[in-house]
């Protein structure tokens, strides 16, 4: 026997002493587990979050190490969640930090066999510019009976439900006054 | 949501709530644990069954003669809450002589129009007390309704001629019969329309025993009435259908039939799926609507401003949007400032016209006529999260262009090299010409703004870190795009120029350019623009003027941001507060969290019960008070009669709890609005193996068909053909997935935790087809086919109807096809073909037809010959399931 270990380390013991009689909590342990500390206790500060996933609408809290995300859990305020989060808010720390996530801009060429990289900025004034030209060549001033339509066909969008509300008023107010009226969403399907 | 705790029981159905909404669930668990009844009702048998107190198996899409058969069972055996219904609903109200049943024309409502496809509404009016013939535009709905003659220039059949709440009824002179009697009573209309639904027709059509039936009867209504209350919750159950929107008024009917509209632990409890897919719809990105439910002008109809304000906002009528004239005016002077004025009708001419209906799935047949050029695609993989993959993705390659922004390299932004229709050889990449842009989008944590939840809550989302490399929000993104566009027609002197010219589209940003999320909430919300308060937010969208004094991009969100605080940020710790926590977050309107909560307290005012005490009015004080924030004029006294005639809220008497209703009442017949008819009727889905148990008229007459050689179908109910797709298949989601997978399948966790495509069979199929747990199995609809891993489970039943053994098949629908999720696999929407309810344009894709065959599906060519050898065996056509009536001689059969 380990000259270390006395009769008050011997499991049962151990388990009566700490409170822990299913023995699943501190009797149990290992030393590497009893050294390392939680991320949420090293962070440099908490950010409260909502789950992005689904429409209950999850408290989350957001733990920031060094302006990067290294923690996502429940926040036990939220009196709609009280603290829990299912499997999907419980990865959305790897939806942020997934290594496959996306973090370059990319553009495919008509008929080419695959991406090549792009400025950012590039291809936002790429965009702008083929917004620009088809609204002027696919716009209808009136119908057949001469009743006004002010709009173009020619343009449409399809969203995801997870947009802030600030993102959709700024799409439908844009794409509004563009004439552009195929404005669509998640929420008709 | 935490309001479900309070329900003595709770029927589920068309959700898989412990599965779909976990974290939700435990308000049901809470309830339960109170000593609430559980009845979930599905086509599978899931964790929210096994947590329920019953779990009754049901046949896709024959919910509406589950619950016609409650309404049926509710009024015959006299189980209706009688108070409630006569002085909330519209039940004693009379509807026009001239009104047919479904009774009387075998499955079709007066007003059809068999060139049209679709209805005229004008037989389902209420009765005017001016007797008949009156032409003015007077009768609720009437004939001489202003909407009805502007419809009858336009396409009648769609649903973007209201915004919503219900369409404007031109004033609220009624006759009613408060002893029910009177035959033309919406009471004795409902109680004759639902006499056929009886348990029997349950057994025979939904395969559910007489029993089970009577089991679900008895529970709902012991536990309704004075003293206690029902919950009903659905899910996308209920709204993938070509007659959605009626199962969720069937549910409607039943709960204000038994009086549990307005009330603690009652009501009908929306399950919506994403995060902000409720805030979508108020601020919409939908084609039919402006925000806050205003309806998008369409030609033909609004040409005018006058026309416009006269078919949204009728001042005659009773209720709040009769005010509807203050919000239009408000959003427009939010959107076009000083440019908007008076003279110029708040510039409403800047507005584009529908003309039509442009939902997403008739874009996508416009994108393969060439008609639309440039697509965006923003969190969104239609690919394979939309009906009919392979037309999605066919479509796609006829853009000119397409921008998708995404975390994740989805399969929407890759069909062009590893879509299977490259595999298959129909679409071959160097031949696709479309310009494809990637844009990486920010995530919550690294932006900040508002979700609003499935129950019309705000819940702000604080930045916590700097987005990575090139990812921005599309807060930013489209903030920069309008300012490149305008900058690029800066000098333009085109008329058509200037709503983009003279748009607001000023907004502080910080030093990475991201614009201000609280500066677009505070726009959203509103602000005074002239007197002492000018520049003021507004606090409540009562305080919207129409005459340019104010604006607000969003009059139901008005008071988010009332005093200049952001309310959708409001944390105050939920056991700080009682269950309603009207201090955590903000709910639209005015942060009420149970709509139309005056009808809790009797017409007196007083709680119906000390148990289900909620809102009431406080005689002392002179106002109505609670435990939420009253849906009432704060100081109108439950004996306020208004002056005959009176229109807006002041119209609204003071026991008239349905305050959005052009008439104050809930609407157990919907006298005008709903496409598709009056009364929820059950028709058999778009596809379906059988024949309409109930009427001679298959399916929904007023659904919407796209008759195509891309789109065809299977024969249905015993016609020729159909026993060659003998199986109902049904599709779903998992707890472990999101939508198609954009934002889980990339997810190391959540792709191991699912790794790959199942269908769901019972065991009685899997010997009928010789199908191996964990083998392949490919299933084939008239449209394509896909492959699967089978799980032989007892989950699933085989049901009885009519006679015959109906097996179902379950699919989760998250893979899809592509090389760059960590997991991939068929697309369970491939096999879907597009059919829409007619009032909301969503696609049917809880119920459609197949087969399923043991083994993995051909590949290449070989895969387009299996489908059209099944087409051919089925005699499909372009017509096949796309005539809207049923002709006699089908009938008979
Ligand atoms: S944690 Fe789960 S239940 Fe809660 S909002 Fe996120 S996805 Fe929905």
């Amino acid at each position: 026997m380990d000259p270390k270990q006395t009769f008050l380390s011997w499991p049962v013991v151990r388990q009566v002493r700490s409170g822990d009689f299913l023995g699943r909590g501190p009797s149990v342990t290992s030393k590497r587990t009893r050294e390392l500390t939680p991320r949420t206790v090293t962070a440099d500060r908490v950010v409260q979050s909502v789950c992005p996933y689904c429409a209950v609408g999850c408290g989350q809290r957001v733990f920031v190490k060094d302006e990067r995300v290294v923690q996502i859990e429940g926040d036990p305020d939220s009196p709609v969640s009280r603290g829990r989060l299912c499997p999907k808010g419980s990865a959305s720390e790897q939806l942020v930090n997934s290594p496959g996530r996306q973090r370059k801009a990319l553009y495919r060429r008509p008929g080419a066999a695959d991406w090549e990289p792009i400025e950012l900025s590039k291809a936002v004034e790429m965009i702008a510019q083929r917004f620009v030209d088809t609204r002027r060549r696919t716009w209808q001033d009136h119908d057949e009976h001469g009743r006004p339509l002010r709009r173009t066909m020619a343009i449409a969008s399809l969203g995801g439900a997870t947009l802030d509300n600030e993102e959709n008023y700024l799409i439908k107010k844009l794409f509004t006054a563009a004439g552009a009226i195929q404005i669509e969403n998640q929420a008709r399907i | 949501m935490q309001d479900l705790s309070n329900a003595d029981c709770i029927v589920i159905q068309g959700s898989n709530m412990a599965e779909c909404h976990p974290v939700a669930y435990q308000w049901v668990m809470e309830a339960r644990l109170k000593g609430a009844r559980v009845i979930h009702i599905d086509p599978r048998f899931t964790r929210t069954s096994a947590t329920a107190d019953k779990h009754i198996p049901i046949r896709a899409g024959s919910d509406v003669v589950l619950l016609g058969a409650l309404i049926n069972h509710i009024i015959s055996n006299e189980l209706y809450f009688k108070e409630y219904v006569v002085a909330y609903t519209n039940a004693a109200t009379l509807v026009s002589p001239e009104f047919q049943d479904t009774e009387d024309l075998d499955g079709l409502f007066s007003g059809y129009d068999d060139e049209k496809g679709s209805y005229k509404q004008d037989t389902w009016a209420y009765a005017s007390a001016d007797g008949e013939g009156d032409e003015s535009p007077g009768t609720i709905g009437g004939p001489a309704a202003v909407h009805e003659h502007g419809q009858t220039e336009s396409e009648r059949s769609a649903g973007e001629q209201h915004g919503s709440g219900g369409p404007a009824l031109e004033h609220a002179r009624v006759l009613r019969d408060e002893t029910l009697q009177d035959p033309n009573t919406v009471f004795q209309i409902l109680k004759r329309h639902y006499s056929r639904y009886t348990p029997e027709m349950v057994a025979d059509a939904c395969g559910i025993s007489v029993d089970d039936f009577h089991y679900l009867a008895e529970a709902v209504t012991e536990n309704s009435g004075r003293e206690r209350t029902t919950a009903f919750v659905y899910a996308v159950g209920w709204t993938q259908h070509t007659l959605g929107a009626q199962f969720i008024r069937t549910a409607a009917i039943v709960q204000l039939l038994l009086g549990n509209m307005g009330r603690p632990g009652g009501g009908i409890m929306a399950l919506r799926g994403h995060a902000s897919i409720q805030g979508s719809t108020d601020i919409p990105t939908l084609y039919n609507l402006l925000p806050g439910y205003l309806a998008m002008p369409v030609a033909g109809l609004h040409d005018t401003w006058e026309a416009y304000l006269g078919a949204i906002a009728n001042k005659e009528q009773k209720g709040f949007w009769a005010n509807a004239d203050t919000y239009a005016v408000s959003l427009l002077k939010a959107w076009w400032g000083k440019a908007a004025t008076a003279e110029n009708n708040w510039r409403f001419d800047y507005l584009p016209r529908l003309s039509g209906a442009h939902g997403t799935y008739q874009t996508t047949m416009a994108m393969l006529d060439g008609e639309v050029e440039g697509y965006f695609l923003l969190g969104q993989n239609p690919a394979v999260g939309s009906a009919h993959g392979r037309m999605q993705r066919r479509a796609m390659s006829h853009l000119k262009w397409l921008v998708v922004r995404d975390f994740n390299m989805i399969e929407s932004a890759t069909f062009w090299k590893d879509g299977p229709e490259i595999v298959s050889g129909e679409l071959v990449t160097e031949d696709i010409e479309t310009e494809v842009f990637f844009l990486p989008a920010a995530a919550h944590t690294e932006k900040s703004g508002s979700f609003t939840q499935t129950q019309r809550m705000l819940q702000w989302h604080h930045q916590a870190v700097q987005p990575p490399g090139d990812c921005q929000s599309e807060l930013q993104f489209f903030y920069e795009l309008g300012r490149r566009v305008r900058e690029l027609l800066a000098d333009s002197t085109d008329e058509r120029d200037r709503p983009l010219l003279d748009l607001t589209w000023d907004y502080p940003t910080d030093g990475h350019g991201e614009p201000d999320a609280e500066a677009v909430l505070a726009e959203i919300n509103g602000r005074h623009l002239t007197g002492d308060k000018a520049g003021q937010p507004l606090s409540s969208y009562t305080e919207m003027k129409a005459d340019g004094s104010t604006e607000g991009g969003c009059w139901i969100y008005t008071g988010v941001y009332a005093d200049g605080v952001n309310h959708a940020a409001n944390r105050k710790p939920g056991r700080e507060q009682d269950l309603t926590a009207l201090e955590w977050g903000w709910a639209w309107p005015a942060n009420r969290r149970i709509l139309y909560n005056r009808a809790s307290a009797d017409p007196d005012g007083k709680p119906w019960s000390e148990r289900k005490k909620y809102v009431w009015w406080d005689e002392e004080q002179g106002r109505w008070t609670g435990h939420d924030v009253p849906d009432f004029v704060p100081d109108k006294a439950p004996t306020y009669r208004p002056e005959p005639g009176t229109g807006g809220p002041a119209g609204l008497a003071g026991d008239d709890p349905f305050v959005m209703q052009a008439d104050g009442k809930g609407w157990l017949f919907t006298p005008k609005g709903m496409l598709d008819g009056p009364l929820p009727t059950h028709y058999e889905p778009q596809e379906s193996p059988v024949r309409n148990p109930l009427y001679g008229q298959q399916s929904n007459p007023a659904r919407k068909v796209f008759p195509r050689k891309d789109n065809l179908w299977s024969p249905s109910g015993g016609e020729r053909g159909s026993e060659v797709y003998p199986f109902v298949f049904t599709t779903y989601r998992l707890t472990e997935h999101h939508t198609a997978g954009g934002m889980s399948r990339w997810l190391p966790y959540l792709a191991e935790l699912q790794p790959e495509f199942f269908c769901e069979v019972s065991p009685e199929l899997a010997a009928e087809r010789g199908l191996e747990n964990g083998g392949w199995a490919t299933i084939v609809s008239a449209r394509t086919a896909i492959e699967a891993r089978v799980l032989v489970t007892e989950r699933m039943t085989p049901l009885v109807v009519g006679g015959h053994t109906i097996h179902q098949v379950g699919l989760p629908y998250h893979w899809g096809v592509g090389k760059e999720a960590l997991v991939s696999g068929d697309a369970a929407n491939d096999l879907l073909g597009v059919a829409l309810d007619p009032n909301v344009q969503i696609q049917e894709s809880k119920a459609g037809s197949c087969d399923i065959v043991a083994g993995r599906r051909p590949q290449g060519e070989a895969l387009l010959r299996l489908v059209e050898e099944y087409q051919s065996r089925a005699g499909s056509t372009v017509m096949t399931g796309n005539v809207l009536v049923t002709p006699p001689e089908e009938e008979s059969r």
